[in-house]
């Protein structure tokens, strides 16, 4: 009779039950119980916006260009992308049907999933990687195949291990490089072996660089403008690393038409346009934004030397990452395991580091730890880090 | 990086902060404390580095009076503006001297004890100078920004503690 008696039903679809909540969100809740915490685990810049850029923003406001923008966002910030993506990156692409402007590059990411992905499909990508790649994967119902990169390759993804993971059902293989968490970076050579293999396997490569400006080695063409690349890449950017721009939550994707048309299909009915705002702020950017884009690379640049000087002398090695904000040494000789180093670092010590199993699981034996931060919390961080390795050996 | 660029990169953080110590400005710049004392004395010797002065905001300047001075003068036949300018650079109350193209010279900048100081120091030592042609003098009232540095602090936004 009593309808209690049965178990409440379960309204969450089980695709989404079965996806782990983030490790760093556990991290999270810890870290804001506590105070005078200096925090290594930031991923996004500590530079404010250059003001010229927030000022341009403030001054669309202003002028009430307040309204939608065309699905594929504002025509000039498209043509603006085109231009910057020809000069910076060697891409050369029609912002009339070839460019979009998305919700950072995290919906970027997502569209070009669901635009591609049919459920049991497929998606190479390399681990440790941002968070969100393998979840994004399975809300389409595809399958994420983890390929496992190395500190001895200085976390480069490796051809052989991809030829292993490769099946029928392989469609896509993701990229991200310069890499969070590792900072790992690729050379022209290793580019040119990824696109041998996504030609050998007819794969559509992502191409996630949302590092690329914050390269500490020779910049090389991205992958998409080797030949035979072009129609099988889609490449993703945004302004939140490169200008210091997370909020304004701005990102692009560039690829083949048909592709790019896929996506606007899908944009269009859940996010119909980006901020038009935070376009403006962005084609400001892209305009004007190359002198402070370099200053902040540079101050990062020279964090990472002294960083990199630090955890190695401290005995935690890691090799000189070749782009983001991020290094990612090893700290398997502490004989913690990565939670129970990041945890004890935090409670003892009030130094918040990301355990590299947040970012796969082999990232066991690592933590990532984000220099955008002041070089000043870096050495406080580095003293009190040292301090915590000492007493444990 | 060779010498050239790094003395650039020591210059451009020295700027920033001349009390930056050589061992923080070798670890930024991958390089030895050895090496970056020596092109700092380098540095020093050329006098591309004249000297190490403080950023202060004025309020904590007790009694201090700053006037910007627009100078008109007449250039001499064969050192043009430079002897003047060298010369009126002498008076310790001159902060500053610069050319500059407009309306007048030489801008100077003036620093006294109170506007009765460099009021007295306009009419009786700069305009009665050979070569001054003409003076406009303008009280500097409230400092906004100096080397860079905004005196208001902008507000800070706290970021949150962990981000992926």
């Amino acid at each position: 009779m009593s309808d209690s008696k049965l178990s409440p039903k379960q309204w969450v679809a089980p695709h989404i039950a079965g996806l782990p909540r983030s490790g760093i969100r556990d991290f999270f809740e810890l870290v804001k119980t506590m105070d005078d915490v200096i925090s290594l685990g930031i991923g996004e810049p500590d530079f404010v916006t250059p003001w010229h850029i927030r000022e341009a923003c403030i001054y669309a406001i202003n002028h009430g260009y307040t309204s939608y923008t065309s699905n594929l966002g504002d025509p000039r910030l498209r043509k603006a992308i085109c231009k910057y993506s020809a000069e910076n990156f060697g891409l050369e692409y029609q912002p009339e049907n070839e460019c979009i402007v998305t919700v950072g590059v995290s919906e970027a990411l997502d569209i070009v999933l669901r635009a591609v992905l049919s459920p049991g499909d497929e998606v190479l990508y390399h681990e440790p990687c941002y968070v969100s790649y393998a979840p994004s994967v399975r809300m389409t119902h595809a399958v994420p195949v983890p390929v496992l990169t190395r500190a001895e390759n200085d976390f480069v993804l490796q051809v052989e291990d991809l030829e292993k993971a490769v099946t029928p059902r392989s469609k896509v293989l993701l990229l991200n490089y310069p890499n969070n968490p590792t900072g790992a970076g690729m050379t022209l050579a290793d580019k040119q072996l990824m696109a041998d293999f996504a030609i050998r396997h007819d794969l559509l490569v992502l191409s996630d660089e949302i590092y690329e400006e914050l390269s500490y080695i020779p910049r090389t063409p991205s992958i998409a403008s080797l030949p035979g690349m072009k129609e099988r890449t889609v490449t993703l950017n945004g302004f939140s690393k490169a200008f210091a721009m997370t909020g304004f939550r701005i990102g692009y994707a560039c690829g083949p038409d048909d592709l790019i048309e896929a996506m606007m299909k899908i944009h269009q009915y859940s996010m119909l346009c980006a901020s038009s705002i935070a376009q403006a702020a962005a084609i400001e950017a892209l305009q004007n934004g190359q002198g402070p884009r370099e200053d902040m690379r540079r101050e990062y640049e020279q964090r990472r030397n002294v960083i990199v000087k630090r955890l190695n002398e401290i005995g935690l090695p890691c090799f000189m990452p070749r782009g983001a904000f991020y290094v990612f040494p090893r700290i398997s000789s502490t004989g913690l395991d990565s939670a129970t180093f990041a945890k004890r670092l935090l409670q003892e010590k009030h130094v918040a580091v990301v355990p590299g199993t947040a970012f796969g699981s082999c990232g066991e034996g690592f933590v990532r730890c984000s220099y955008a931060t002041s070089l000043e919390e870096i050495e406080i961080a580095m003293t009190r880090i040292q301090e915590f390795v000492s007493a444990l050996s | 990086m060779n010498d050239a660029t790094l003395k650039k990169e020591i210059v451009a953080l020295l700027r920033r902060n001349a009390r930056m110590p050589e061992k923080e400005l070798a670890d930024r710049l991958n390089s030895t404390v050895d090496k970056i004392a020596a092109l700092i004395r380098e540095l020093e010797k050329d006098r591309v580095i004249m000297g190490y002065a403080a950023i202060i905001n004025q309020e904590a300047e007790n009694g201090e009076v700053r006037a910007i001075i627009e100078v008109g003068v007449q250039p001499e036949r064969d050192t043009g503006f430079d002897t003047i300018a060298e010369r009126l650079g002498k008076f310790p109350e001159v902060h500053s001297v610069y050319l500059v193209s407009g309306h007048y010279d030489l801008r100077l900048e003036v620093v006294g004890q109170s506007m009765q100081d460099v009021a007295s120091f306009v009419s009786s030592k700069l305009a009665s100078q050979p070569g001054v042609k003409s003076t406009a003098t303008y009280f500097l009232l409230k400092k906004y920004k100096e080397a860079g540095v905004q005196i208001s602090k902008d507000e800070h936004y706290e970021r949150l503690k962990i981000v992926p």
